[in-house]
């Protein structure tokens, strides 16, 4: 009995169905048959980002966190791989998906293996994931895999588009199954900078051995 | 239990008039909600500190003071005190100078401050904020404590020979809580010197406010205070009530969705549902607020935020009738009932003079005639050498 993972796919598409979770569910089903091959097993999880609009939007200006965000976290939270994508505006990812993963803790997707995508009505968008998306997820220290998926009109008709689909996908299980993220998260979770409560509320160690907690107890600040 | 209102200090316009009101207007307003406090029978008026517009409260001894000299039982406080950008050496001396005005009925609440451009009005940098906070606490403590201090820190120049005046009354520092939201060096500093802890309790998810206050009651107890249950915690909450839960939703929804802080985003009553805020009959608010001991352990100090986002002073003032005559009174019954026998009682001058002294001399510093400096012979004060 092999392990079963969890894959988390994101969406910022806005119609029902759209390209964007059309490209993402894609990737899952190819991760599926792949993990399948490998004797074990992956329980795919949709957070549809449209329906938490209005939660984003209100965690943006008031910091308040609603109920269906709170589950999108948890469910991050508990992601052995994730596919994040999105429909590009104006030469950009959608605000919908940038707005949700800034809301994030910084340290919830640490070493989380991720493949990003991307859907556009032209292929001159086409560096769009490359060239905006990655630096967010550096930012929340996940670990991207090389091969980036976008799909513009045209792409949709070209074999081209499932052979890099199927890279992705092999790239996205290849960490998963390779447990990158529990080595990093078991070996070397406390080198990263954390914040007190952050990573969905699990980060909870409290160092009272530093120099500010000497302070706090009526030591001298170095 | 003790159970007040604490006020931001906000001047808003009134989303339901238009009109903002003037800085003389809110100011004289906020001296008649204090007054009323008292006129209703609660135990504790808080105000903040801010030092920008469209805020009044940047000098908060004065006021207390003033304040103080009006009532006669209220109990006046911050919230908070900025320990970051005033130097810690006139918050002791002002707030001494409060404590010798009010006869004890006052205390005070530290905070560090979020508004990152106020630091350097005042000479400091918010980057350092944590360990200016910790570091000039140390130094405020110590001030209240020993009549002649030589202190060297790394933020503020070096005293030697330093007498802060006057000294507390009865010799005995104003009580002092530290609100933090998810700072475990602030819970530790309250607890290492076995002062109170605040949460402001506005924004949720509580779950912040748990785990700090539980490290707080825990270090409380490890530095050798008293147990967990006996640690000092001290909470906010906000409300707005009506005599029918439907008028107090329809009254408050105006000023909800334009509130500063939380307006233009969730709908009230998803804030309602998820955060403290009661918005309702005083039946609603009653039975709300006596879940927050469920979350938190028994504690000491209920406050209430009710005069912010506009609210008119007419609205604030019947606010307070009703707080006080229906809500309060109620809930005091309610809590008695519940609490934990070993929880602590709530900090009073008079409580904590019996406290230190028992039914021994309350000591009143003279000093000695004045001789230029404390550095050369011995103490300032006719009683200690």
């Amino acid at each position: 009995m092999g392990q079963n993972f969890q894959l988390v796919v994101v969406s910022a598409g806005t119609s029902d169905p759209s390209s964007t979770r059309l490209l993402a569910d894609r990737v899952a089903g190819r991760v599926t048959t792949l993990v399948g091959k490998r004797a074990q097993t992956v329980g795919t999880t949709v957070v549809e980002l449209r329906e938490l609009a209005t939660e984003i939007a209100n965690a943006l200006v008031s910091n308040h966190i609603g109920p269906k965000l709170q589950n999108a976290i948890a469910t991050l939270q508990h992601a052995d791989g994730i596919v994040a994508s999105t429909p590009v505006y104006k030469a950009g990812a959608s605000g919908l998906l940038t707005s949700f993963f800034q809301i994030l803790d910084n340290d919830l997707l640490i070493a989380k293996p991720v493949v990003l995508a991307a859907t556009a009505g032209t292929a001159r968008h086409a560096l769009v994931v490359d060239d905006q998306m990655r630096g967010l997820f550096a930012y929340l220290r996940t670990v991207v895999v090389p091969t980036s998926l976008f799909a513009s009109t045209e792409d949709w008709q070209d074999n081209g588009l499932n052979k890099r689909i199927d890279r992705a996908a092999l790239e996205l299980v290849a960490l998963m199954t390779s447990g990158f993220e529990k080595t990093v998260r078991d070996e070397s979770w406390g080198s990263y900078q954390h914040e007190y409560g952050s990573a969905g509320g699990t980060e909870l160690t409290i160092d009272l051995d530093s120099d500010l907690m000497r302070l706090a107890a009526g030591g001298a600040a170095n | 239990m003790q159970f007040g209102i604490f006020s931001v200090s906000d001047i808003t316009r009134d989303p339901v008039s238009g009109e903002t009101p003037t800085e003389a207007e809110r100011i004289d307003a906020i001296v008649q909600i204090a007054e009323k406090a008292e006129e209703v029978g609660l135990d504790v008026f808080a105000i903040g500190e801010h030092h920008n517009p469209p805020f009044f409260s940047s000098a908060p001894t004065t006021l207390l003071s003033h304040i103080a000299a009006k009532t006669r039982k209220l109990i006046v406080s911050t919230a908070t005190t900025l320990i970051t950008t005033n130097d810690p050496v006139r918050i002791a001396e002002e707030y001494a100078m409060l404590q010798h005005l009010a006869k004890g009925r006052m205390d005070l609440m530290l905070g560090r401050g979020n508004t990152a451009p106020v630091y350097p009005w005042f000479g400091a940098d918010i980057r350092q904020s944590l360990p200016l906070a910790l570091e000039n606490y140390n130094l405020l403590h110590r001030l209240w404590r020993e009549d002649v201090v030589d202190w060297e820190g790394k933020f503020r120049t070096p005293l030697q020979g330093f007498t802060s005046t006057p000294r507390p009354l009865d010799d005995l520092p104003p009580f002092v809580w530290h609100g933090s939201i998810r700072t475990p060096e602030i819970a530790e500093q309250a607890a290492f010197y076995g002062d109170g802890f605040f949460a402001n309790n506005i924004f949720w998810p509580k779950e912040h406010y748990i785990r700090l206050i539980k490290f707080y009651r825990q270090r409380y107890a490890h530095h050798g205070h008293g147990t967990e249950k006996q640690a000092i915690v001290g909470l906010g909450g906000q409300a707005y009530i009506a005599k029918r839960s439907q008028d107090a939703i329809k009254e408050f929804r105006p000023y909800f969705n334009e509130a500063p802080v939380y307006g233009h985003g969730p709908r009230m009553e998803d804030f309602m549902d998820q955060t403290p805020l009661s918005v309702g009959s005083p039946q609603e608010i009653i039975d709300k607020t006596l879940t927050f001991r469920e979350h938190f352990g028994d504690y000491q100090r209920q406050m209430f935020l009710m005069d912010h986002a506009g609210l008119p002073l007419k609205t604030v003032l019947n606010q307070l009738d009703l707080l006080g005559e229906e809500v309060v009174p109620v809930l005091r019954k309610e809590i008695e009932a519940r609490q934990d026998p070993e929880t602590a009682k709530p900090p009073t001058h008079a409580g904590r003079v019996s406290d230190k002294y028992g039914d021994g001399p309350v000591r009143q510093p003279k000093p000695n005639a004045n001789r230029g400096d404390n550095v050369t012979g011995g103490s300032p004060y006719q009683d200690s050498k």
